[in-house]
């Protein structure tokens, strides 16, 4: 390290808060390249990057950032691609500050190089540039690996074997492929062409994309070995909405995050009547949950004409999952926190739809096995907030579709797929797995974390056995 | 992209066949399960019961009523047009009994579902009575393949103008009034299962209806589909599309799939004005 930095992190650019509060652009706007060079200064190139090893991919940051703030940005996007095939998305949705900057030593005694940023800033020159020539395939190996998913973890390992020359087959149940991707993170947080680019990179590299397959019904993992695949990665999602099990639960009105961020994204609701598919309107809506899908549905809800959003979450603020940047997006958009109150039921009127949920008062106890503080019922606190809308974030449990049309595959209590974390390997031969299935919910990052060492030991594998 | 091979209009035009290439689906597909179609780009997921599948033609058949702007768009693919997506099979098959006595209902395009389980039934050596109706005689579908597929066939209009003037549950309820009936299965309107559930309830003879919430992805990740049955939440799309009609919540189910009445008719309004209409 050598001497102090004296440029201040440069802040990137954002659509006013009352304005993006009703569109659904993307709110951050992105670095020009003079605030890109002028950020890579800050850059110490640390001999030993603790970043890098906060970066589940394990990206050679200082090694890209030394290429922006020489101009070489070209250079610079070749550098990450070297190890993270979806830069673009990365660059936006990964918590950069619990990873690489919470890890970067500028950060203790100031702020950390702004690295989400500026790999955000690569990815999106190359892409308006198109001037960078994707990684060469190795010699063909003749093998054959079926991936199941396309969400990020599956795109890692897609992206990682086809470069080892081996043929990739990658089935989505959706009629699009991206995952959570592009089902699950709003436009203006992750606009859908985006991931449309970084997917059809994949497909230009060889990788072959085969949409509206469900496998555990369209087909199975066993009928997969059968039609000739060496090897099978499960990357399929956690994808189970979890409901509170409360009275009135079932009204019209009462949705999963699940189906309204869906509804919204995948099949881009927020255009009806252009597209087909609806979407509800409220004009109170409140959102259950306190994590980064809650904060997505609240801000959807916003964006969709709602009069007032509420996030009713039963900690305080500080226990809230949520990234901290979502949580400030949200507050700074006008959103309502209702901290330390859980809904006990739901109100509706004769057609279904809601008019309120009875809520109780919380205050936080003795930590819980999450180690976060045990909420706990204040007696006679019951009130009734109205609303016409709830969406229900509360979490995703593992789907059971595909698990049980594969009866050998050893799950763990939750249903969730057991797989060792250094490898991904399953219990059953030849099938690896990784991402929500196997952790449950989680990030982007850390499931193509778990792709890269999937993709790893299936190569191993096919090249020389389990 | 998923061929239309097939096409016919029944009951006026206003329900309609189609028969569409789908191999992989048609290869694992078995009575009782379901489909999600898009028509387009922009199109909505709907979900629709086969009719048919043929795993040597390598086909599936569904069988619509044109209700809104997404299946008025349906209705103008003709033979050589693709559905933009076809993805299945979902949902669980029809579980048949051999050699029991049963008493197949049908209503509306329900007769189109009901159609391969009363077959599959029969071939297991069920005695079948098969009970279809439609408001009118134009509106009634599938009668020489539901003759068919059952022992015994009976047939009603609600205005008379074929068959019985009544209701499927007045033939339904003589039937059961008879005794012997093992088992009731009943596809159609919803408040015609609810009915034909309520009936059958009284005799004490199970029945099996067939759901048709409102979904997207098909595969229990929305929960858009949920239904009470026996107190208990669960997903038309995974645990269903068949179940108990005793516990079968219907008047939630009615509420639930008016959730989106207004938009469809904005969205079905505007479809008209831009003259999908042929």
């Amino acid at each position: 390290m050598t001497g102090t930095n004296k440029t201040p992190r440069q802040s990137m650019p954002e659509q006013n808060p009352q304005v993006r509060a009703r569109n659904f652009e993307e709110v951050p706007l992105g670095y020009t390249p003079e605030m890109a060079v002028a950020e890579a200064g800050r850059c110490l190139q640390c001999k030993n990057p603790t970043c890098v090893q906060g970066c589940p991919v394990n990206v050679d940051i200082p090694g890209f950032i030394k290429h922006i703030a020489a101009g070489r940005f070209d250079q610079a996007i070749g550098k990450i691609w070297e190890r993270n095939s979806l830069p673009a998305v990365c660059g936006r949705v990964c918590p950069q500050e619990i990873q690489c900057e919470g890890n970067c030593l500028l950060g203790r005694k100031g702020e950390p190089v702004a690295i989400g940023n500026l790999e955000r800033f690569a990815a999106d020159w190359e892409r308006a540039h198109h001037v960078c020539e994707l990684p060469s395939r190795e010699k063909a190996t003749g093998k054959k690996v079926a991936v199941v998913g396309s969400g990020p973890s599956s795109l890692t390992v897609a992206g990682d074997l086809v470069l080892k020359g081996h043929e990739v087959s990658l089935l989505e149940a959706f009629h699009k492929p991206g995952g959570v991707l592009v089902y699950g993170i709003p436009e203006f947080r992750l606009p859908k062409d985006i991931v449309a680019s970084e997917v059809s990179c994949l497909g230009a590299q060889g990788v072959s994309i085969e949409c509206d397959v469900v496998v555990g019904r369209t087909v199975t993992v066993e009928e997969l070995f059968e039609q000739g695949f060496d090897a099978v990665y499960l990357g399929v999602g956690a994808g189970l909405p979890k409901f509170m099990n409360i009275p009135g639960e079932n009204l019209v009105s009462v949705l999963s995050a699940n189906e309204y961020l869906t509804r919204a994204n995948l099949m881009k609701a927020y255009l009806f009547p252009e597209v087909d598919t609806p979407i509800p309107q409220g004009r109170h809506v409140v959102v259950l949950g306190g994590g980064n899908v809650a904060m997505d549905s609240a801000r959807t809800a916003m964006r969709l004409g709602a009069e007032k959003v509420s996030i009713v979450y039963r900690r305080s603020r500080a226990e809230m999952p949520a990234r901290g940047a979502e949580i400030h997006h949200a507050e700074e958009e006008g959103l309502n926190f209702e901290l330390l109150v859980n809904p006990v039921r739901y109100l509706g009127n004769e057609k279904g739809r809601l008019t309120g949920m009875e809520c109780v008062r919380m205050e936080l106890g003795e930590p819980d096995a999450s180690g976060r503080r045990r909420p706990v019922t204040v007696p006679g606190s019951e009130f009734i907030l109205e609303c016409d809308l709830a969406i229900v974030a509360i979490g995703s449990g593992a789907n059971p579709l595909l698990t049980r049309s594969t009866p050998d595959l050893p799950l763990n209590k939750w249903g969730y797929i057991t797989a060792n974390a250094e490898t991904g390997k399953t219990g059953k031969k030849a099938v690896w797995a990784g991402g929500d299935i196997v952790t449950g919910a989680a990030t982007v990052i850390l499931a193509m974390g778990a792709g890269r060492k999937a993709a790893d030991s299936i190569h191993e594998y096919l090249t020389w056995g389990w | 992209m998923f061929k239309i091979v097939k096409r016919e209009e029944m009951a006026s035009g206003t329900v309609v066949l189609n028969e569409i290439e789908a191999p992989r689906i048609a290869a694992k597909a078995r009575p009782g399960q379901f489909l999600i179609l898009k028509a387009n780009e922009n199109g909505e997921r709907i979900p629709l019961t086969m009719a048919e599948t043929d795993p040597e033609k390598r086909t599936v058949t569904v069988i619509y009523m044109v209700v809104g702007k997404s299946t008025e768009l349906f209705r103008r693919l003709q033979v050589g047009d693709a559905y933009q997506d076809v993805i299945g099979p979902l949902g669980q098959p029809t579980h048949i009994e051999p050699g029991k006595n049963v008493v197949c209902v049908g209503g509306g395009t329900g007769v189109a579902v009901l159609h391969p389980i009363a077959r599959g039934m029969k071939n297991a050596d069920c005695r079948v009575t098969s009970i279809i109706g439609a408001r009118n005689r134009d509106l009634l579908i599938l009668e020489d393949k539901m003759r068919l597929a059952s022992t015994d066939l009976h047939i009603c209009t609600d205005d008379g103008s074929y068959g019985r003037k009544g209701f499927v549950t007045e033939v339904l309820k003589e039937q059961l009034t008879r005794g012997g009936v093992d088992q009731v299965v009943a596809i159609g309107p919803v408040p015609m299962m609810k009915f034909v559930s309520l009936l059958t309830k009284d005799f004490g003879v199970p029945t099996m209806v067939s759901l048709n919430p409102i979904m997207i992805d098909g595969t229990g990740m929305c929960g858009g589909c949920r239904v009470t049955v026996g107190g208990e939440t669960k997903f038309g799309c995974v645990d269903g599309p068949e179940f108990d009609g005793h516990k079968v919540d219907f008047d939630e189910l009615i509420l639930r799939l008016q959730a989106y009445t207004e938009q469809e008719r904005l969205s079905h309004g505007r479809c008209k004005c831009e003259g999908v209409h042929s």
